[in-house]
């Protein structure tokens, strides 16, 4: 199912969450919101779902004008970032809530919660209580409470947000696989760059209620709008009027008619490669990324006088 | 050293305000003979009093416990003009002093008062007025017990029953209901003592007619008034044993409050 969200505003009190918002995202993607805090990501998916009435602009639901239609009539799932368990009821009853809500017969509701409870790899787990299982685990719940009638639209708020970091990893790789299988319509919000690059086909990026930039995460990082996706999408360095990639600097040792000169502050060796801290001449700060073998080749120590020049320049 | 002599002298302060005074009941009615306290219970009067503080206690608990839920979800969840006023009012009935409270009733409902003369049916010194009254003074104990519980657990999981296709009536009675039930039980025994042992309002509405318009508690007085005081021991020690059940069932919620 598509959705179609055209010149969304919102105001909160005297905070612009949303501002003329219009976004487009096609059946059966994967998509991110990404942005910092504050920048309307969130307000975004709840306006989606019908959580938030946006105060001017509307929401399309597979073509169909949804702006008036409750959460309760959207047939969207939803996933909370604090996983918004039902804690008075087991695992069980958690994800048969919406079955029992439109009163499907006992059998189909055992065999569509066994499916689930397999789905999310919670089998055995029924009969506990959201207390008793992790973070994980409450949130691999949450998702097959918010699968079990199957919604044609999932959306995640930070839904990886609250667990630490090895559990995340592990639930975003199981979350793109579980879109491959099912083809759901997803979106899903993160501040998290990283996360929005690696699992989405689409990303879109806000900033203070706005959307600055709609595409593949490839393009993105390649072909970004302005500087605020230059810089919030990858690390990116100024480099006189324009943006350099940390890994599109050249270090020679020797200067040339376009190199600058700059000071090697500090060398940070992870792994197969090397990242330097470099003070250019007129001050301003450069990091640059280069194999371990160029490093070694150049002899790079901190203290010593190098020469930069960008391979490969954005200019807005 | 010093966390002991605390604690003492906690103890100490509840057992010379409260334990010493009830304590001395039951040793006047030993005094005064278990057989007049206990011919005094059992007295047509006695039972009609008790009957009528069941009475008054069996609508007022009920109404209150909605009217409680309702404000509470109210002030809890959602926005609307006059609410901090709503707030402040719910606890009037604690402010003010519960004669005061009959005494606005007999004025409202008497001969020369703003409805006494449009109502046909009789309210003052019937149970009308009582239950007024009961109803009036016991209003604040389920909302504030449930306010600071539903600000607990927030609102995202009323969220999450909405998009999963719940209605509004089937969230409250699936999700927000079960969530609050122990401040809800809390509140209904609080009320229902309060309820039980009210006596200054209804004491004014009511006129006081054995048999037809007493209390238990102005029971407890009439007998005071006429010199059987083995009687009023006596009343006074089975509202005694209604306040000690009320007591253990709050102690027994407690935990489970804190835990939920």
């Amino acid at each position: 199912m598509s959705i179609r969200v055209r010149n969304v505003s919102k105001r909160f009190l005297n905070f612009t969450a949303l501002a003329d918002v219009s976004i487009d995202v096609a059946s059966g993607s994967l998509t991110a919101l990404l942005g910092p805090s504050g920048s309307g990501k969130s307000t975004l998916l709840r306006v989606i779902a019908g959580l938030e009435r946006p105060d001017a602009g509307t929401v399309e639901l597979d073509g169909e004008d949804a702006t008036p239609l409750s959460p309760q009539n959207r047939g969207v799932g939803f996933v909370f970032q604090h996983y918004a368990a039902f804690k008075h009821m087991t695992v069980r009853d958690n994800v048969a809530f919406a079955l029992k809500i439109r009163k499907q017969p006992r059998d189909e509701i055992r065999e569509r919660v066994d499916e689930l409870l397999e789905l999310v790899q919670l089998q055995g787990f029924g009969h506990r209580y959201p207390a008793q299982l992790s973070g994980g685990q409450r949130q691999r719940m949450a998702l097959a409470r918010a699968l079990a009638a199957k919604p044609k639209v999932l959306l995640l708020d930070e839904p990886f947000g609250a667990l630490d970091a090895r559990v995340r990893l592990e639930l975003r790789a199981w979350l793109r696989q579980l879109h491959e299988e099912t083809h759901t319509t997803t979106v899903f919000v993160t501040h998290d760059q990283e996360e929005a690059m690696e699992i989405s086909d689409s990303v879109v990026v806000m900033n203070a209620g706005r959307v600055e930039q709609v595409a593949p995460p490839q393009v993105l990082y390649d072909e970004p709008v302005n500087e605020f996706v230059m810089s919030f999408v990858g690390q990116a360095n100024r480099f006189g009027d324009g943006w350099v990639r940390p890994h599109d600097l050249q270090i020679t040792l020797d200067p040339n008619g376009s190199t600058r000169e700059a000071l090697v502050e500090r060398l940070a060796h992870l792994g197969h490669e090397v990242r330097a801290e470099l003070v250019r001449d007129d001050g301003e700060r450069l990091t640059i990324q280069l194999t371990r073998e160029r490093a070694d080749q150049l002899e790079l120590a901190s203290g010593q006088i190098v020469y930069v020049r960008p391979t490969r320049e954005t200019i807005f | 050293m010093r966390r002991l002599a605390v604690r003492y002298a906690a103890l100490g302060y509840l057992a010379v305000v409260l334990l010493a005074p009830i304590s001395m009941i039951f040793w006047r009615i030993e005094a005064e003979g278990v057989g007049k306290a206990w011919s005094a219970l059992t007295e047509a009067d006695t039972v009609h009093a008790f009957k009528v503080t069941l009475i008054l206690a069996a609508i007022a608990v009920p109404l209150n416990t909605i009217f409680g839920v309702t404000c509470a979800l109210a002030i809890v969840r959602r926005r609307f003009p006059g609410k901090g006023l709503l707030n402040a009012f719910v606890d009037l009935p604690l402010a003010l002093s519960p004669v005061v409270v009959g005494l606005s009733l007999f004025l409202l409902y008497g001969r020369t008062g703003w409805l006494g003369p449009s109502i046909n049916i009789q309210v003052l010194f019937a149970l009308p007025a009582m239950v007024l009254a009961t109803v009036f003074v016991s209003v604040p104990f389920v909302a504030r017990e449930v306010v600071p519980t539903l600000r607990e657990i927030g609102d995202e999981q009323e969220q999450a029953a909405h998009t999963l296709g719940a209605s509004g009536w089937q969230t409250f009675w699936r999700i927000t209901l079960p969530s609050i039930r122990w401040a809800v039980i809390y509140g209904v025994v609080l009320t229902t003592a309060r309820c039980l042992g009210e006596y200054g309002a209804v004491a004014i509405v009511s006129g006081g007619i054995s048999g037809r318009t007493e209390t238990a508690t102005l029971r407890v007085q009439d007998y005071y008034e006429n010199l059987n005081q083995a009687g009023a021991y006596g009343i006074s020690l089975a509202l005694c044993g209604v306040a000690l059940v009320v007591l253990a069932v709050m102690t027994l919620l407690k935990p489970k409050e804190g835990a939920a």
